[in-house]
């Protein structure tokens, strides 16, 4: 992309960020988070989704902030906080993609800036804004359309993308918190699993039986961290 | 300049499954053995219950050469190419993929022997499919029985015999051949669900039993038992309680003082002596290295796509179109296992699937094989049932919606919220068989990191095949509901891409014009080289193939400790 294209775009994108912290009721306040004091129950979540501040942005490894201001809205809408709990942005699955497109996935970055962009290029078309800036409404508009591969300006194809940010946004919501997504476990609350267990007893595979999630990363065991291991087997 | 190293007796070309398993006879025997092998030993500190690192990243932390040779893949010769697997199905380290497989210990069945001629007893030759290369094993059963024996209880196998010395038993498989005796260790235990299952099967008057696992029910060779904690699954056991060769019968080798292990070493070709056409040793790279490793025997265990690749890459003036190539046969009956054609199932309560293991499951085998009459049916062969206790949080959410919700959005929130613990996808493997046009060979263009071909598949699943995958996913789907399922959803019949069952291309047979091995596993062609791995075999039956490959390699290991001297010198 251009030079040219790019300045122009540049007043915009400061407006959508603005929109953003406006709609997560950040303006003015988001400094006083403390980092990782995110935890909350489902139950309590949406009666205090109105007041209560997503956790404060994680420094970028991979993406722009631009970049990363669009990841931020998409998974937003992919998997929203909503009655049933926290969603992708509290889990920081936006945190993941950074972090893993600059090692494991790192074969998928060229993927996200062209797709981001395009994507971008998309919303200003069909909906006269930058996908951020866009109400929910026009944004889930914008991701039906590239799921249903209806979306124009991509390559090879709007839906190949579209999956892409769905795999990944999956993953930052639900894999082990070691990988900087499922923040405060709140991907395996919402599904239920109980966390990792080192050992599990009969009992604790009969049907009926509800185990207490424990919110415990496959990393807090010292066997895998540590020289010589923890466990002594 | 390749660096010549001492004779040895043996060489064994890559330990995983199969070549981790023929050194235990070998170094028994008092052969100087060793053993080379791509990738490094891991230890359970390596093995981190990961679900990223597991199903989803190829195991970064082992050396993958796999990686820069997976094969490519198109259904036909005028086919486009399907798109490249991003990762090889299979590892390398000590114990290879035996390291992080699902450690199911099947024997195979009576049937799977002799297809053709049992086929034509019952139904007539008109049975077998058109373009089928299919032959009857050089051997049943009960040649196999004693290997598989041996191997059941220096792996360490836990399961529930169902045939002993013909005394049917129905807590086990009712329809397995006869064993000699029991499995070393009980069945892993069952779950709320895998009892649910099986008492579904019986009212349908089905027969249910606990599958086989290399997995300790309880302590064996001083190795603990299983702790069900939820990520064997492509997984590395960090108690050793899985069985893989690196746990069990490498370090028994070791132990004799006679098996040299090399770690690292990519082998790349298998020299030969133009004027008798043996093969004299190996050359293989190590640490930017050459080296060349003379041997008196030479035992190919790679997987069956490397094994292939070995031989073909290995020309000399003996064997311009590769080794024991020369009638054209390497390569060719290959075959993955149908494993598609998967069913999904929807219930409505939960299930607490969150713990377990893919090998702590339930099986059926009253469709597969020959076990039920084919007499009013349009194909062959069947398929085995197995379900399972195996669930990790990305995959559970990562569920089909089973039409009842969209992809995304609050809506399928909501939906995996309540649902993400009460799906199961059921295992599903059936009888595959070879046919004239599904082969391995060369990749004209696409080379590995030191510039050589990697192998190529032109394979894809025949009618019969087909007709199997809707046939089973029938017989599934009636399982599932009569267990309470609310909906079930089929999965699409796929193709022969790369696979973790992938059999043929050295075929095992007396008949040296459509087999590269004899009957015991060594070439036709060339007399002390043998060929391991699952790429000898000529059926799949309707079950894992490890515990086979792994008896036959060591049947041919055993073969050449009682016949070295016609073997080894000729």
């Amino acid at each position: 992309m251009a030079d040219e294209a790019d300045d122009r775009k540049q007043e915009p994108r400061d407006r959508s960020r603005r929109e953003l912290l406006k709609r997560f009721g950040m303006v003015g306040a988001a400094s006083v988070v403390p980092g990782g004091a995110f935890v909350q129950t489902a139950s309590t979540f949406a009666a205090e989704a109105r007041t209560a501040a997503a956790p404060p942005r994680e420094a970028l490894e991979t993406l722009t902030a631009a970049e990363s201001d669009t990841l931020e809205a998409i998974v937003a809408r992919l998997i929203p906080s909503d009655e049933n709990g926290p969603g992708a942005a509290e889990a920081r699955a936006a945190h993941y993609i950074d972090r893993a497109l600059a090692g494991p996935l790192s074969s998928a970055r060229r993927a996200y800036a062209a797709g981001l962009a395009a994507l971008n290029a998309y919303a200003q078309t069909s909906k006269g804004g930058l996908f951020a800036s866009l109400q929910p409404k026009d944004q889930d508009a914008v991701l039906s359309e590239m799921e249903k591969n209806a979306a124009t300006g991509f390559t090879p194809n709007s839906s190949t993308f579209f999956n892409l940010l769905r795999a990944h946004t999956i993953q930052g919501t639900f894999c082990d918190p070691y990988y900087g997504g499922n923040a405060n476990f709140v991907g395996w609350d919402l599904i239920g699993y109980p966390g990792v267990r080192i050992s599990v007893a009969a009992q604790e595979q009969r049907m009926g039986v509800a185990l207490k999630p424990n919110h415990k990363s496959a990393y807090d065991d010292s066997m895998f961290t540590k020289r010589g291991g923890g466990h002594g087997h | 300049m390749a660096t010549n190293l001492r004779k040895t007796d043996v060489v064994v070309v890559g330990l995983g499954a199969v070549g981790g398993v023929a050194v235990l006879p070998l170094a028994r025997a008092g052969l100087e053995v060793i053993g080379l092998e791509a990738g490094d030993w891991l230890t359970g500190r390596d093995f981190a219950p990961d679900e990223l690192r597991n199903n989803f990243r190829g195991w970064p932390q082992s050396v993958q050469k796999a990686n820069t040779e997976i094969p490519t893949h198109r259904p036909n010769a005028s086919a486009p190419y399907s798109p490249r697997f991003p990762i090889h199905p299979m590892m390398n380290a000590v114990g290879g993929t035996s390291l992080h497989y699902w450690a199911q210990s099947w024997r195979l069945n009576p049937w799977d022997f002799k297809v053709v001629s049992e086929t034509t007893r019952r139904y007539g030759a008109a049975r077998i499919p058109k373009g089928s290369t299919v032959e009857d094993w050089p051997f049943g059963l009960e040649e196999l029985e004693p290997y598989y024996d041996k191997v059941e209880y220096e792996v360490g196998v836990s399961g529930k015999a169902g045939n002993i010395g013909g005394r049917i038993d129905p807590r086990g498989n009712i329809f397995e051949g006869p064993r000699k005796r029991e499995y070393p260790m009980p069945p892993l235990r069952g779950t709320g669900f895998t009892e649910r299952m099986a008492a579904a099967a019986k009212s349908l008057g089905w027969h249910a039993f606990p599958g086989p696992a290399a997995i300790n029910s309880q302590v064996y060779d001083s190795r603990p038992a299983c702790v069900y904690h939820g990520y064997c699954n492509r997984g590395g056991c960090h108690l050793n309680a899985k069985n893989s060769t690196a746990a069990s019968t490498i370090p028994k080798a070791q132990d004799t003082g006679r098996l040299k292990v090399v770690t690292q070493a990519h082998v790349t070709t298998i020299a030969v002596d133009e004027r008798s056409g043996r093969v004299t040793g190996v050359n293989y790279v190590k640490g930017g290295q050459e080296y060349f490793q003379p041997a008196e025997v030479v035992l190919l265990a790679g997987y069956t796509y490397e094994n292939v690749r070995m031989l073909l890459l290995s020309k000399s003036k003996p064997y311009p179109n590769g080794l024991a190539n020369n009638r054209g046969q390497v390569g060719r009956h290959y075959f993955s296992h149908n494993t598609a054609s998967t069913l999904t199932a929807l219930f409505p309560f939960d299930l607490n699937n969150w713990y377990g293991l893919p090998a702590q499951g339930i099986a059926v085998d009253d469709w597969a094989d020959d076990n039920f009459d084919h007499s009013g049916l349009d194909f062959i062969g069947g398929g085995n049932l197995w379900v399972y206790s195996d669930r990790r949080p990305i995959g559970a959410a990562s569920m089909s919606t089973f039409g009842k919700a969209p992809a995304w959005g609050s809506a399928w929130k909501s939906f995996v919220k309540q649902n993400a613990d009460r799906w199961n996808i059921a295992y599903l493997q059936k009888t595959t068989l070879p046919f004239e046009d599904n082969t391995l060979d060369l990749d004209p263009t696409v080379k590995d990191g030191l510039g050589f071909p990697v192998c190529r598949i032109t394979a894809d699943f025949k009618e019969n095949d087909r007709k199997i995958g809707a046939f089973t996913q029938d017989k599934m789907a009636q399982w599932f509901i009569e267990a309470g399922a609310v909906a079930v959803e089929r999965g699409p019949v796929g193709t022969m891409g790369p696979s973790t069952h992938a059999y043929g291309g050295t075929r095992m047979g007396d008949s040296r014009e459509t087999n590269v091995v004899d009957s015991w596993g060594f070439s036709h062609e060339v007399p002390n080289l043998g060929v391991l791995g699952a790429s000898v075999m000529g059926t799949s039956g309707a079950h894992n193939p490890t515990l086979t490959a792994q008896a036959l390699a060591w049947r041919t290991a055993e073969r050449l400790t009682k016949a070295w001297k016609t073997i080894a010198s000729g």
